[in-house]
């Protein structure tokens, strides 16, 4: 039914900059860890893992290349599990 | 052989010889149709399992006290019955029997994307079950937590808890794995012509129940797994007493299995979708609506999971949020009942035993759904949270819209299954008796629980006796039910005279393969060029 994605060549330049991207944020990860956000805390954490995993879900895994169904369901699916979060979290902010 | 068989070259997949001969034919079959068959017949013994196990409880409840056993037995049966019911009948139930058996043959491809993925998934399922059930015979006994396993006294049980969540556990794998292999055939295997919008609608309804399964069953198995993590080496995830937080327990369990209920009932809406506009004699009616009420239904689902929690202490935000959304979902359930009912206006309807089954489901779920958002509202929830109004509830969504579609499609596709016809006056005397019987047992639980009587209690106060004894007398009746029905099944796929390929008129891909199907279904892939239910 869909068609077979075609094999991209990516620069090796793409990726360079794509590690380059991923260890810049994990060192910020490291430093937000030591500021006080207070109730946002979880969502500071999991919105710079969620950057760092779209990079390596568009880049490294090649889904800026996929079939358009599946550019469309993997967001659908971190918007699923971040209203998730989201939710749970009315209770643990509100309480 | 059958007759039918005799005269044409076509061999059955009941009767193809392939490397292995006997019960090994079966278990080790990679045949989507033989691997449904295992999880029926599987299914179909735990389900008589847990019915033994319901009526036992509501034999202990025919008076107050001490009536057939004592208390811890009756915190272990219906610990055991939800165990058995949810985890080994219901989740898997449709989607791994019919999805299985169907899916392929309904969007014509010759086998799933993975089929030894899906054997495997079954071998899981029955590993999953030995090990949930091994607590039986351990000493210490079953677990006494409820099928919940609520945090913190599933920590302090002296009973064996742990098998019964590390079965759950195992469980989910199998039910992830059916999920991706139906995700993948749907995407991937179907027959060209077969648009997205030409695909029948139970399809549909897998193809939302298994995003599902891919998508929530990972949450409960975290969660089973910081369960094991807190009992074995003390980790402070939910018990108070060690720094957790019992309410997050609560949140997770419910993450998972809230949304569990839509893995139950979506396929379920999409055998009752085939089922309607087969014996309506038409298409049915808002097609388009139905597969975007799917998909809502699925999505929507997903964040309702809190109304299980109205009282266990939530902020009143997330009450408010909670309820609304609960609201929420009801609006594509019912857009698919108005669907139903539309598509049955001034149809030439053929009064079958399958289309009992719909018709009655139709009866119970609106009552199931309805009373769904009484519990909804804050307000009432109040009162009627762990009430019998909750099991009456729930009983009509999960065995009343599960169950009663269950007994619709195995009804409906039994002459494609075994190639045979049965006796359709039996079958109707048991649906009477089962529709009968299943209202008398759970109408009265609605009344108890406004009055007041709490669920999972052995013991009641004397003003509840009379509704009581007439629950117990509908459990008899809903046995003698189904004893009708499956004895009636059982001799028919021996006894029962040959089926022809389409014998109620169906529009539908399966019904242009033999009855029963050959190992790989069709001669030649079809190509589709109309909708599923094009009666012009």
């Amino acid at each position: 039914m869909e068609n077979h994605s075609e094999s991209h060549i990516v620069p090796y330049k793409t990726y360079l900059y794509i590690l380059a991207a991923l260890i810049a944020l994990t060192v910020i990860s490291v430093a937000a860890s030591n500021i006080e956000f207070g109730g946002f805390t979880v969502f500071v954490a999991l919105l710079l893992a969620s950057i760092k995993s779209s990079l390596v879900l568009i880049y490294f895994m090649h889904l800026k290349f996929d079939n358009k169904i599946l550019q469309i369901l993997v967001p659908l699916i971190f918007l699923l599990v971040g209203l998730v979060l989201f939710i749970t979290f009315l209770d643990y902010n509100f309480r | 052989m059958s007759q039918q068989e005799k005269t044409s070259s076509h061999v059955s997949f009941r009767d193809y010889k392939g490397k292995y001969k006997g019960l090994l034919a079966w278990i080790l079959s990679t045949d989507h149709k033989r691997v449904g068959m295992l999880y029926l017949y599987s299914i179909i013994t735990f389900f008589i399992t847990g019915v033994c196990l319901g009526i036992a409880m509501k034999l202990e409840l025919i008076a107050p006290g001490k009536t057939v056993m004592d208390p811890a037995t009756y915190n272990a049966i219906f610990t055991l019955h939800g165990v058995i019911m949810i985890f080994l009948v219901v989740v898997p139930g449709l989607p791994a029997v019919f999805g299985n058996f169907m899916l392929p043959i309904m969007i014509g491809a010759k086998d799933v994307a993975f089929p030894k993925l899906n054997l495997l998934s079954w071998w899981v399922y029955i590993f999953g079950a030995i090990i949930a059930l091994s607590s039986l015979f351990m000493a210490g006994g079953p677990p006494d937590t409820g099928w919940t396993f609520y945090a913190p006294y599933s920590f302090k049980t002296n009973t064996n808890m742990l098998p019964a969540v590390l079965g759950a556990f195992i469980l989910g794998f199998s039910s992830i794995l059916t999920g991706i292999n139906f995700i993948v055939t749907i995407h991937r295997l179907r027959a060209p012509g077969m648009t997205w919008f030409k695909m029948p609608l139970f399809p549909w309804t897998l193809y939302g129940t298994s995003w599902i399964q891919i998508l929530a069953t990972p949450i409960v198995g975290i969660t089973l797994l910081m369960i094991v993590g807190e009992r074995l080496l003390n980790i402070g995830f939910f018990d108070p007493a060690l720094g957790g937080d019992p309410i997050l327990y609560q949140h997770l369990f419910w993450i998972y299995s809230h949304p569990a209920v839509y893995i139950m009932i979506l396929p379920a809406m999409g055998a009752i979708s085939e089922i309607i506009p087969t014996f309506a004699n038409k298409s049915i009616f808002g097609y388009k609506a139905i597969v975007i009420s799917t998909l809502a239904i699925a999505f929507v689902g997903y964040f309702v999971w809190g109304h299980h929690m109205f009282t266990s202490g939530m902020s009143g935000t997330a009450l408010y949020t909670f309820s609304f959304l609960t609201f929420l979902v009801a609006i594509p359930s019912a857009i698919k009942v108005f669907n139903w009912v539309s598509t049955l206006h001034k149809a030439s309807i053929q009064l079958e035993t399958p289309f009992f089954w719909a018709a009655s489901f139709l009866f119970v779920f609106m009552i199931g759904g309805l009373s769904g958002l009484a519990l909804g509202a804050l307000s009432v929830n109040v009162h009627l949270h762990d009430t019998a109004f909750v099991v009456a509830h729930f009983h009509f969504i999960v065995f009343g819209g599960v169950g009663f579609a269950f007994m619709g499609a195995i009804h409906y596709w039994f002459p494609k299954i075994w190639g045979r016809m049965y006796n359709a006056r039996l079958a109707t005397t048991g649906w009477i008796m089962f529709f009968i019987g299943f209202n008398t047992l759970y109408l009265p639980m609605f009344f108890l629980g406004i009055s007041g009587m709490p669920r999972r209690y052995y013991d009641y106060v004397e003003r509840f006796h009379g509704p009581n004894i007439v629950s117990t007398i509908g459990s008899w009746v809903l046995f003698i039910g189904l004893f009708v029905i499956i004895f009636n099944l059982i001799r028919s796929a021996k006894k029962g005279p040959i089926a022809p390929k389409n014998p109620w008129g169906g529009k539908t891909l399966e019904w242009t393969v033999d009855s029963p199907p050959t190992l790989e279904n069709f001669e030649e892939i079809p190509v589709v060029e109309k909708g599923p239910y094009d009666y012009s």
